[in-house]
């Protein structure tokens, strides 16, 4: 589904990716794990399209498409779906208007016809009862003055609805507390099939407890120098990264 | 400058004219005040675009049109079975309706009124209360400052009298409905008076409109005075002809705990001046200022707001937005006064723009006067494009870059409806920008 080879990437001129090499199929699920600043956000973000981050050199092919040369919403309609580590408040912009209008995006650029308005309420209420989402959030604005646990949870609606191929959560545990959390790898785990992959950025080893991984990999300084099953996010949890830090840095110093 | 002396002479006549056809009512204690405008009237000029306050403002296109006043029967006739145009769904009010600047009482819903409390015309105020509405009026400092404040002066006929006595709450809202019609070039000048009582609550929306989309002008000043511990709220809705100019001054004059809440929403007219001027006179009073300008085409809007801070412990809130396509251009001035004895005064003001087009331009310019030494006060302006980061979110969920930047204008502007009190009006505005900004989308 996802085939990342070589991946350089820079913000503002800098380099953060630096040479990512990394094979997705359908129906699997991988945690990209590591420090801070190691360029896990950033591989997300570049899947994603955000504009700010520049590609240097390498390419990701999505069911065998350069998906790098795709505008963000192309990318979207394709079924590639970014869960943000902070999701944005909009506003202003309605909630449930903003879903349908995403949903109708990619339903149109998949040639299906348009949802109603009602079609598409009975649709997103199901969808609600995944994430444990109450009813009042969706006559808001987007995200506007939603806690940390509704924001992300919000997300993951989000993802419910436009039911992506490849989903990327870019560490979409973080300010969560238990609850919310079981909550969200729950919605998680109710939408993984054999045709979908899911990736999984995050810090902590917490959240695979919940949404059990087939792949763990670690980066660290723009690049993956670790792979594994799901024992490797065991073992990271009692050694810490430092243990990956220094090899890492024994190893560059040896070279 | 341009030669104004013709254009002078026609308002001249004009007064002739409307003083002819007050009979009686030139004897009475307010005819003097209407005198004493003329005459000031006469010897100062138009604003041009030399004076500071008018430097982005030029109004020379109303001067090149001789505006005649209406005829109040013929009007009535032909806005009849039209107003519900203008009346917001669903909304129980008591509805004051002026035609070309008339009052309308067979296009008015009158309720039944709490005891003491005025809610009807101007007109039948200067019949009634002579003596006190003319002191009321007089009173007021920056009225007849400039050339078009001095002729609405002159002109005072008719225009909305509120009286709220203290202690009285006004529960239903006010809609103060300002229709202007054809067929020929009229100008409109109402004169509003709103006088909120001690411990007294008021809501009120003034709604300018257009029946027909013709070239008119409506020259308005709206006084407000806001007792002891009172709450007004007033909605002012801009929605004149796009030919027609609209040049309105606003005043509020807060006494002590006061709490005056304003949303000044402009869309519509030619040339759009607003001047709104708050005086926080008694400690402890709070100002909120809102306000929504949507310009397209060569529509001009101007807003300069003067928030004086006159007393101790007084708070006040200014933001302002507006939203900028073709060669449209935006002024806002906003000038804070904190004055020596004002301490603990706390004063933050805002202005944002987004500008769409490369035409588009806004001038504008925040304005710190301050004489206390222990205040609060800060102001901001910018003029730019829409956030990257909401972009980049909508663009994730698969909506065109075209699409999120309309949606993120209509969120930027609908932000500022969102404290409006009376649904009603928030809902058919709201549906207003969603029409003008999502229906492309639709």
């Amino acid at each position: 589904m996802l085939e990342i080879k070589n991946l350089h990437a820079s913000v503002e001129e800098k380099e953060i990716l630096k040479g990512i090499d990394l094979k997705v199929n359908a129906g699997e699920v991988h945690a990209i794990m590591g420090p801070n600043g190691s360029g896990k956000s950033t591989l997300a973000n570049v899947l994603a399209g955000r504009p700010e981050y520049r590609v240097t050199s390498g390419e990701a092919l999505y069911e065998g498409k350069n998906l790098l040369a795709m505008a963000p919403e192309i990318r979207a309609r394709e079924g590639v779906f970014l869960a943000f580590q902070y999701p944005v408040e909009l506003p202003g912009v309605n909630n449930t208007t903003f879903l349908r209008t995403a949903l109708n995006e990619a339903r149109k650029y998949r040639g299906q016809p348009e949802m109603s308005a009602g079609a598409f309420l009975a649709l997103l209420k199901k969808r609600m009862q995944l994430v444990e989402m109450a009813d009042t959030l969706l006559s808001r604005a987007v995200n506007e003055g939603f806690s940390g646990g509704e924001k992300k949870r919000n997300e993951i609606l989000q993802m419910a609805v436009l039911e992506p191929r490849l989903a990327i959560l870019d560490e979409t545990d973080s300010g969560l507390d238990i609850d919310a959390l079981r909550i969200v790898a729950n919605g998680v785990n109710k939408l993984r099939s054999k045709d979908n992959a899911v990736i999984l950025v995050t810090h902590y080893q917490r959240l695979l407890n919940y949404i059990v991984p087939d792949f763990v990999h670690v980066l660290y300084n723009g690049k993956i120098v670790r792979s594994g099953g799901k024992d490797l996010a065991m073992e990271l949890e009692e050694k810490g990264y430092d243990s990956i830090k220094e090899k890492e840095e024994a190893a560059s110093a040896i070279q | 400058m341009a030669d104004t002396s013709q254009i002078k002479g026609w308002y001249l006549s004009l007064f002739k004219d409307f003083e002819n056809h007050l009979n009686g009512e030139k004897s009475s204690s307010f005819h003097s005040v209407r005198k004493q405008a003329i005459d000031r009237f006469a010897q100062i000029d138009f604003p041009d675009t030399h004076q500071e306050d008018w430097r982005f403002t030029d109004i020379s296109p109303i001067l090149r049109h001789t505006f005649s006043r209406a005829d109040k029967e013929a009007t009535a006739i032909q806005t009849k079975g039209q107003l519900s145009r203008f009346q917001f769904n669903g909304m129980k009010s008591r509805l004051v309706t002026f035609v070309n600047g008339s009052y309308l009482p067979e296009l008015s819903i009158q309720l039944p009124l709490p005891e003491g409390a005025v809610i009807g015309s101007l007109a039948d105020a200067l019949k009634n209360r002579n003596d006190a509405v003319s002191g009321h009026i007089s009173n007021d400092a920056s009225v007849g400052e400039n050339a078009f404040t001095a002729l609405n002066l002159a002109f005072t006929a008719d225009g909305a009298f509120v009286y709220i006595p203290d202690g009285t709450e006004i529960e239903e809202p006010l809609h103060l409905l300002f229709i202007s019609t054809g067929p020929g070039e009229f100008i409109s000048q109402p004169r509003n008076i709103i006088i909120a009582g001690t411990n007294s609550r008021v809501r009120i929306v003034e709604h300018y409109v257009s029946l027909d989309g013709g070239t008119y002008f409506t020259n308005a000043v709206t006084q407000i005075h806001a007792g002891e511990n009172s709450s007004v709220n007033l909605v002012k809705i801009q929605s004149e002809s796009l030919n027609a100019y609209h040049i309105a001054t606003t005043d509020a004059s807060l006494s002590g705990n006061a709490s005056f809440v304003s949303h000044s929403l402009s869309f519509g007219a030619s040339i759009n001046r607003h001047d709104l001027n708050v005086g926080l006179k008694g400690e402890g009073s709070d100002a909120t200022l809102e306000g929504l300008y949507l310009l397209s085409g060569n529509q001009l809007s101007d807003t300069h707001s003067m928030i004086d801070h006159v007393s101790p412990h007084c708070t006040s809130q200014e933001h302002y937005k507006g939203v900028l396509d073709g060669k449209s251009h935006g002024v806002f001035n906003g000038k804070i006064m904190v004055r020596k004895g004002a301490q603990q005064t706390n004063s933050y003001q805002e202005n944002r723009n987004i500008i769409l087009s490369s035409e588009a331009k806004v001038d504008t310019k925040p304005q710190l006067e301050i004489f206390a030494d222990d205040v609060k006060c800060s102001h901001g302006a910018t003029v730019g494009q829409l956030n990257r980061e909401s972009m980049f979110y909508l663009r994730s969920r698969g909506i065109s870059e075209e699409q999120a930047k309309l949606i993120l204008i209509y969120a930027f502007a609908s932000d500022v409806l969102k404290d409006i009190k009376e649904e009603e009006v928030r809902t058919q505005l709201e549906n207003d920008l969603s029409e003008r900004f999502l229906a492309p989308l639709k």
